[in-house]
């Protein structure tokens, strides 16, 4: 037997007619594998105009939509029915109250039908009956105000002198609500779908397989969906955000870089949950229906378009356990509250639990074939 | 002495080296004690039919799969010490990898490119499959053979000393396999080892030096296409259908003459293994006659890769 020290550096071929091109890459920074990856994604994303469409219009087709639909009107005036030019003629005098004289029958059926919210009818010996349905917030306010007009241009003078101060700021509308609702929403679809449909996507062409049997480091792979998820991360949320700023004049009361770290550590929890449903499904249809199965429920109850509270006490810490719950109020306190990063701690630890959970085990359970 | 390690000489001739390769799938044996050697430098086919263990094989092979037991050596290397620097130096083509749609081609080679620490620019490569007209267009619009080119130049970024090709030309038509084998004849001639799987007989015997023919798990036969054809002893092939008659054919008294090796039925064609068509046939043409068997078919070739695998198993390659 003869004795050889094989060492693994047997290049075992002919030279002639191999291209020229021993010399090792350029080295740069666009020839780095993990900017390739990256690009790669946002390539894959740019290119995909649904994705564009779900990921930035939409929001924004939502909060215009909503914003308009539950916008704060002015003081609404009331309207109310009389009968005869005199009480009309006091009526008139307050500013509030919307008067139309109708002849009687005319009057009750406005009244019945719900065209006005009062009629005023002359009773015997210069007496006033006010006709409404007192289960109707309008009726009574309109009551209210038509007997003080009633009762002032009789000449009653009010014992105490009073006046107005009017405040309509921004921050307690159903727009500002909403921003920071969406905002969360769409951290959650855009990291867990943006992650989900890509990987599966990638395994089901087993362009997976192809990637690792290259000498590329596994966890390059992964690390482009992140740093690819945080660069979209600021557009979108930027997208979102301006919206809302120049269209509604939502109030941006907390710290921008305490919201921009609540964004971030929001989408990363995201992304580490888009990772898990997508480590071992090998087919689009099964991997949407996990996202959904695992998105809709939180859609529903944690607070995107309405308070979160709504939902019996028994069910409190669950909800408030969802991640899309914690990233939601901890929006909604920053950037309705000016709360800082100590007053959401809180949700800040539901959402790192998520994150230090999730994504251990999805590298744990992941398939690259 | 100061070396560790104790091997044949013949160790350092040989890219790849397969000892023993087990791997079972659930119930499935799909690779069963596999030998193999492939020489430095060399085009080596594995032949068989879909499910022969082929791909398996070549997975095990390229650090995919791993085995159930048995022994791999790669260029002197092994995977489970060696995978980062073997990854360096192979280049390897899956069965069916469908690339990124939305990528352009030029996008999809740099991307590839930058795994790798040495090779040619993205633009050679290019050149190198043909594709240079269509370096700005996506993946997506590629059509098969243009695709299954790309697929081969991401093999080719690294500037691989090992290539493995598993069934690079499976459901091209015939004008795209064509090209395709033109450029692995290409590789070839750039002293590039060579492993490529294929059910195809004419791929193999155009291009591989060397072949293994698998069933089951097993090689079953191993040479040069030409060694194997001739080591099932005939030079070429009869076949003829007999229509509604071939029932009433007497076989033992086609066995019987001159040049005939072997006389096989299969759904009314029978098949003959001929050492000397020119005998055979007029010969053929008597006896057939003097049986008052009438004639609906008459075809014969020169032995291929193909009667070899039937010779050896009784089986077709593509019984799909």
């Amino acid at each position: 037997m003869n004795d050889i020290t094989v060492v693994p550096e047997i290049r075992p071929r002919a030279t002639a007619g191999r291209p020229a091109s021993q010399a090792p890459r350029d080295g740069g920074l666009a020839g780095h594998a993990l900017v390739q990856l990256t690009l790669t994604r946002f390539r894959e994303f740019l290119r995909e105009p649904e994705a564009l469409f779900w990921v930035f219009i939409f929001p924004i087709l939502l909060a215009a939509g909503l914003g308009l639909a539950f916008r704060n009107r002015p003081a609404e005036v009331l309207k109310i029915a009389t009968v005869t030019p005199e009480l009309a003629r006091s009526l008139g005098q307050d500013k509030l109250l919307d008067v139309q004289q109708l002849a009687a029958h005319a009057a009750e059926e406005a009244l019945r039908t719900g065209k006005v919210a009062l009629l005023v009818e002359p009773g015997p010996g210069g007496a006033v009956v006010y006709r409404f349905d007192d289960t109707n917030p309008e009726g009574r306010t309109a009551r209210m105000l038509a007997d003080r007009a009633l009762q002032r241009a009789a000449g009653r003078v009010d014992p105490v002198r009073v006046s107005d101060r009017l405040m309509r700021e921004p921050g307690s509308r159903y727009i500002d609500f909403l921003i920071p609702g969406l905002l969360g929403m769409n951290l959650m679809g855009s990291a867990i779908w943006g992650m989900g449909f890509a990987i599966v996507d990638a395994r089901r062409r087993k362009l997976m397989k192809r990637l690792i049997a290259t000498p590329m480091p596994r966890h390059y792979y992964l690390l482009s969906f992140l740093l690819s998820r945080l660069v979209m991360l600021v557009i979108e949320v930027g997208f979102l955000l301006s919206f809302g700023i120049f269209v509604f004049k939502v109030p941006m009361r907390g710290s921008l870089a305490d919201l921009a770290l609540l964004c971030v550590v929001t989408s990363l929890s995201f992304g580490a949950l888009g990772l898990l449903i997508a480590s071992r499904a090998r087919t689009i249809e099964a991997a949407s229906g996990l996202m959904n199965l695992v998105m809709m429920p939180m859609w529903i109850v944690s607070g995107v378009f309405f308070s979160a509270q709504r939902f019996p006490d028994m069910l409190q810490p669950v909800i408030k356990a969802l991640p899309l719950t914690a990233a939601i109020d901890a929006l909604r306190a920053n950037m309705l509250q000016g709360a800082g990063l100590a007053q959401v701690s809180g949700q800040l630890m539901v959402l790192a639990a998520w994150l230090v959970v999730c994504f251990p085990v999805a590298l744990k359970l992941f398939r690259w074939r | 002495m100061r070396d560790t390690k104790k091997m044949p000489a013949s160790t350092t001739t040989a890219a790849l080296r397969v000892r023993d390769l087990r791997k079972t799938f659930k119930d499935v044996v799909a690779v069963d004690g596999l030998e193999l050697a492939v020489r430095a430098g060399e085009c080596f086919g594995l032949l068989g039919p879909n499910g022969a263990g082929k791909t398996t094989t070549i997975e095990i092979c390229e650090g995919l799969t791993v085995p159930d037991s048995g022994d791999v050596e790669l260029l002197g290397m092994h995977w489970n010490s060696h995978a980062a620097e073997l990854r360096q130096r192979l280049g390897i083509q899956l069965q069916e990898t469908q690339l990124a749609d939305k990528v352009t081609v030029m996008e999809t080679i740099r991307l590839f490119s930058s795994f790798f620490r040495h090779g040619p620019p993205p633009a050679e490569v290019i050149a190198l499959v043909q594709l240079e007209e269509k370096m700005n267009s996506r993946v997506g619009g590629l059509s098969g053979g243009q695709k299954q080119r790309l697929a081969l130049a991401c093999a080719l970024v690294g500037d691989p000393d090992f290539l493995f090709l598993d069934e690079p030309t499976t459901g091209l038509d015939p004008q795209a396999r064509r090209q395709l084998w033109a450029l692995i004849e290409q590789f070839k001639l750039q002293g590039r080892t060579i492993l490529l799987t294929t059910h195809y007989m004419d791929e193999a015997e155009q291009l591989c030096d060397r072949v293994a023919i698998m069933d089951h798990g097993k090689v079953i036969a191993l040479g040069t296409p030409r060694e194997l054809i001739t080591s099932i002893g005939v030079e070429h092939m009869v076949e003829f259908s007999a229509g509604g008659a071939a029932k009433a054919l007497e076989i033992p008294a086609l066995r019987r003459m001159d040049g005939v090796r072997d006389v096989r039925t299969e759904n009314g064609t029978v098949r003959m293994q001929v050492t000397e068509l020119h005998r055979a046939v007029p010969a053929l043409l008597e006896e057939l006659e003097r049986q008052g068997v009438p004639l609906t078919e008459l075809r014969t070739h020169s032995a291929t890769l193909e009667d070899v695998f039937v010779t050896l198993t009784g089986r077709h390659l593509r019984d799909e």
